[in-house]
């Protein structure tokens, strides 16, 4: 047989069709709704910031008002009456409506003290990242001696001298808690930095500032979040401690620790003093520690560990 | 010749390898049948993708959980392999089935001794004492080449080189001394210098020792030396195998010749003439695949070759074309 | 690897001193130690004459460097409280806290390490799915609410437990549960995902080739290289538990340091918190060094560099 031209068309062959994949709008918004952590987390969170801001407006009581005569009304699943739903405290106070105010205690600490903690950080750790060398082995210094400060000590001295309130509470914490803002955001920029973007926006003449501001952070962003969130976390459970121990926020200001602290002689008998405002912190911490997790598991799944 | 010498070490039929994935069911090895004798050498020949190394590591029983192996028979001197126990299977692996895998640089246990590691491999299988096992570790060590044997012993992977280690993990298959090494691409990560040593180490041992080796290679230079039968995979498929000298010296099948234009060999390559290529990628393999894979890429193929190819030629030279002399007759060589 | 251990001691010796000037400037804060030392009844006079015995009219880095000369040489001072020296008062009490700190990381190792283990040996399975909720449950969990409800459900309610003092080895059950559950999210997260990443290596697949079984592979093989970086996260934890004691302590009223850095911030008495802001800040230098030394000295590839 001489040679035989070829009579089929390769190109229309079906073992050659190509499987496409789905776009990256298509993925992110896929994962996001099969992740039920990250679903459960958001919505708690929004539901507890919508509590805070409508506490006037929600709450039955002022959390304030003291009323000795009525002192240790119990809940109403445990024969209370409507008039008060979780009962009162050992000082007559709508044991519900301190518990929404203290909504707002406990994030508004959480979201300030991250914020700040969290600009202290960043700046220390993308400069370090960035430009290495000695600024690099200063923040790498002042890091490991904030590692070895004990924080709860140090943050119930600091309270004791200064005087216990919001303010100092959440200045104290915002001063304390930028440790894995630096550490996480200087591996990172040193990851970021080694990228050939950056050096090619540093070979146009492009400014430190502006290589910082346009190359790294966007890439950066996504850390930076995941770990506002778990140090927005940290700091409401440090307050909740702090003020369980007695040097945090003061009464008669509602917080969920105080409120933990103040029920605590009275555990026994009543424990739901101690158990609701327990079961509140827990519920608002896992929910933002689902968030974290889940924003992190959606946008970079591969730093997960 | 008594009846046992007769029969195959390793007889492989209808080996399939199926792989689910999100966009379909992969079917990565498609029905290969092959025979190994004892003492013999077979190279499998092919791509990256055609399914070797897969094929290698389903006769140990070493695939991924959620990959799905079927076989008419997969019978190693007498054991069914496909039917056996995972006791079974590991008694066999190691001992009379070794393997030897292609990244020398990550394949040893970088928090223990080569020393530990080699007498493991011989401990795990015979009850001896480890002074035995010492020196047995020692001897396969000179035997492989290595220098100063005993001292060698103590010293951890990350103090050797890429070549030493290879030869550690040849030495490490041998302790048992088994009846199969397969030996999966084991020269490809290591430098051009150092491949021709081991290659040279590993075909004289298993002669010396009459063990059966299939050797897992994409380099036809190496087949050429060292292969007693020869396999060329494409896409899954053996598309043509037999005595090295056979299929080497009168290749039937296109994608076999199309391999063979690729390099030049001695003899036959003019001077001056152009190496051949191949146009065209491997097909996906996701999904119903039908008729012969290659015909995207042949330059013979016609309109039967979207359907079924028959098996064609005389034992033991074998392939898969439709046409009756494969590209021997279609390009007007004397049959 | 000499060298190595010398670099990391003197690094170590820098951060505690500024941990130390840190602490040492913030009680300086604190406004008249003298006065504190007199009492409250005292008269103005007394103070300035106590402020010039115990020379608090000195500049503070003068201060601080007797301080930290006589420190370093055991003298810390005396209380102003208990009118005792400081060194034999925390010494009395430290031997609770390490006991307590010991018993912590080695419940939250034993649990967290086999459970990490098995999680990594079935991924996406049940157990995996319950060992990772659990993790980040832990880490919601306010540890001094946690104590109170394990002191409420086994000391009280069901009486398994006796709910405060140190008397036996049962006092210690509940305390150091609390202490090391904080830790176990972390050890379980890095078991399993070293683990995870250690079974997907090259000469896990030789260990299989070798005929090995499964539970040599898991044990011998895989674990032994996940391990490393797991022992250097207790050692870590382990430094962070002493802070950690400071609510536990309080909770079940166990008189070790971390009880007595409170009661000392409370009262004020300014030479017992400093010492123990050092004390704490020296032993989680020590075990941090102590986990890279171990890290080390586990991974023969760092050894022999």
């Amino acid at each position: 047989m001489a040679v035989q031209k070829t009579d089929l068309n390769p190109t229309a062959d079906p073992l050659l069709e190509e499987i496409s994949g789905p776009t990256p709008r298509q993925i992110l918004r896929k994962r996001v709704r099969g992740h039920t952590g990250l679903l459960f987390g958001v919505s708690v969170v929004l539901l507890l910031l919508l509590v805070a801001i409508f506490a006037p407006v929600l709450a039955p009581h002022s959390p304030y008002v003291q009323n000795l005569g009525n002192r240790m009304v119990p809940p109403v699943f445990m024969d209370g009456t409507w008039e008060h739903p979780l009962g009162t405290d050992h000082l007559g106070r709508d044991y519900l409506s301190r518990l929404i105010y203290g909504a707002r205690v406990s994030l508004l600490i959480g979201v300030v003290a991250a914020f700040i903690s969290g600009i202290i950080g960043t700046a220390m750790g993308v400069a370090a990242g960035y430009f290495g060398g000695k600024v690099d082995a200063v923040v790498t210094f002042l890091i490991n001696v904030r590692l070895a400060m004990p924080v709860v000590l140090v943050a119930l001295a600091v309270v004791a001298i200064l005087g216990g309130s919001l303010q100092v509470v959440i200045g104290v914490l915002g001063l304390l808690l930028w440790d894995r803002f630096a550490v996480v955001m200087r591996a990172s920029t040193l990851q970021v930095r080694r990228r050939e973007y950056v050096a090619a926006a540093q070979a146009i003449g492009a400014s430190t500032r502006r290589v910082i501001l346009s190359e790294i952070m966007p890439n950066i962003v996504n850390n930076l979040i995941v770990i506002v969130t778990l140090e927005m976390a940290h700091a409401i459970l440090l307050e909740a401690t702090l003020s369980f121990l007695g040097l945090g926020v003061q009464p008669p200001t509602p917080s969920w620790g105080l409120m933990v602290s103040e029920g605590k002689n009275m555990m026994l008998f009543e424990p739901w003093l101690v158990l609701i405002p327990g079961v509140v912190l827990f519920v608002l911490v896992l929910a933002i520690n689902l968030m974290g997790d889940g924003l992190r598991d959606v946008t970079a799944p591969e730093n997960r560990s | 010749m008594s009846e046992d010498n007769a029969k195959p070490l390793l007889s492989v039929r209808g080996l399939t390898l199926d792989i689910p994935l999100a966009s379909g069911m992969l079917h990565a090895v498609r029905g290969i049948d092959f025979d190994l004798d004892r003492g013999e050498t077979l190279c499998i020949v092919g791509e990256s993708g055609s399914g070797k190394s897969l094929t290698s590591l389903a006769v140990m029983g070493l695939l991924d959980k959620n990959i799905r192996r079927s076989a008419e028979r997969m019978d190693f001197d007498g054991t069914e392999l496909t039917t056996a126990s995972r006791r079974q299977m590991r008694r066999l692996r190691g001992d009379r089935i070794a393997m030897i895998f292609q990244e020398p640089m990550t394949s040893l246990n970088p928090a223990y001794t080569i020393g530990d590691q080699l007498i493991e491999a011989l401990r795990l299988h015979r009850n001896v004492s480890r002074a035995t096992a010492r020196a047995r570790a020692v001897e396969l060590l000179e035997k492989v080449g290595i220098t100063a044997a005993a001292s060698r012993l103590g010293q951890y992977p990350h103090q050797l080189s890429g070549g030493l280690r290879q030869r550690v993990v040849i030495a490490m298959a041998l302790m048992c001394e088994p009846e199969l090494i397969i030996a999966d691409e084991p020269t490809t990560a290591l430098d051009v210098t150092i491949q021709a040593q081991i290659l040279r180490l590993l075909v004289d041992l298993t002669k010396e020792m009459d063990v059966a080796m299939i050797l897992i290679t994409h380099d036809l230079g190496v087949v050429a030396r060292v292969a007693d039968k020869v396999g060329v995979m494409y896409a899954g498929e053996l598309v043509e195998s037999g005595p090295a000298a056979t299929v080497f010296g009168k290749p039937l099948h296109p994608y076999t010749r199309g391999l063979l234009r690729c390099i030049p060999q001695p003899g036959k390559t003019e001077r001056g003439a152009q190496l051949g290529t191949i146009p065209g990628i491997v097909p996906s393999l996701v999904g119903d695949v039908q008729g012969c894979a290659f015909r995207t890429r042949c330059p013979h193929a016609v309109e039967a070759c979207r359907a079924a190819i028959p098996e064609r030629g005389e034992p033991p030279h074998q392939f898969l074309c439709v046409h009756p002399d494969g590209a021997r007759a279609a390009e007007g060589e004397p049959a | 690897m000499l060298p190595f251990i010398l670099k990391r001691l003197g690094l170590a010796l820098l951060v505690a001193f500024t941990v130390s000037f840190i602490s040492f400037s913030l009680l300086f804060l604190s406004g008249d130690p003298a006065a504190a030392l007199a009492g409250e009844t005292a008269s103005g006079e007394d103070i300035e004459s106590l402020r010039r015995l115990y020379g608090f009219d000195r500049p503070m880095l003068v201060q601080y460097g007797d301080w930290l000369w006589q420190a370093l040489q055991g003298n810390f001072g005396e209380s102003y409280y208990f009118k005792l020296p400081v060194a034999s008062l925390i010494a009395d009490r430290l031997s609770v806290t390490m006991t307590l700190g010991v018993c912590g990381i080695s419940f939250a190792l034993l649990t967290a390490v086999p459970l990490g283990v098995v999680a990594a040996i079935r991924p996406n399975s049940i157990v995996d799915r319950v060992a990772l909720f659990l993790s980040v449950a832990g880490q919601a969990m306010p540890s001094f609410w946690f104590g109170l409800i394990l002191i409420v459900l086994f000391g009280i309610k069901l009486g398994w437990l006796p709910p405060s003092g140190a008397s036996t080895w049962r006092h210690f059950i509940m305390p150091t549960v609390v202490l090391g559950y904080y830790a176990m999210p972390a050890i379980m997260r890095l078991t399993r995902a070293g683990m995870l990443e250690v079974l997907n290596s090259d000469y896990i697949r030789t260990a299989r080739a070798k005929g090995a079984s499964e539970s040599r592979v898991m044990f011998k093989h895989a674990l032994r290289n996940a391990i490393i970086p797991v022992v250097s996260l207790a050692a870590v934890q382990m430094g962070f538990m002493l802070g950690g004691s400071i609510v536990v302590e309080s909770v079940f009223a166990l008189h070790g340091a971390g009880y007595l850095a409170w009661e000392s911030i409370a009262r004020n008495d300014l030479p017992t918190v400093q010492a123990l802001i050092l004390i704490f800040s020296m032993f989680y230098i020590i075990f941090t060094f102590l986990a890279d030394v171990l890290n080390a000295w586990l991974d023969p590839r760092m050894r022999s560099s």
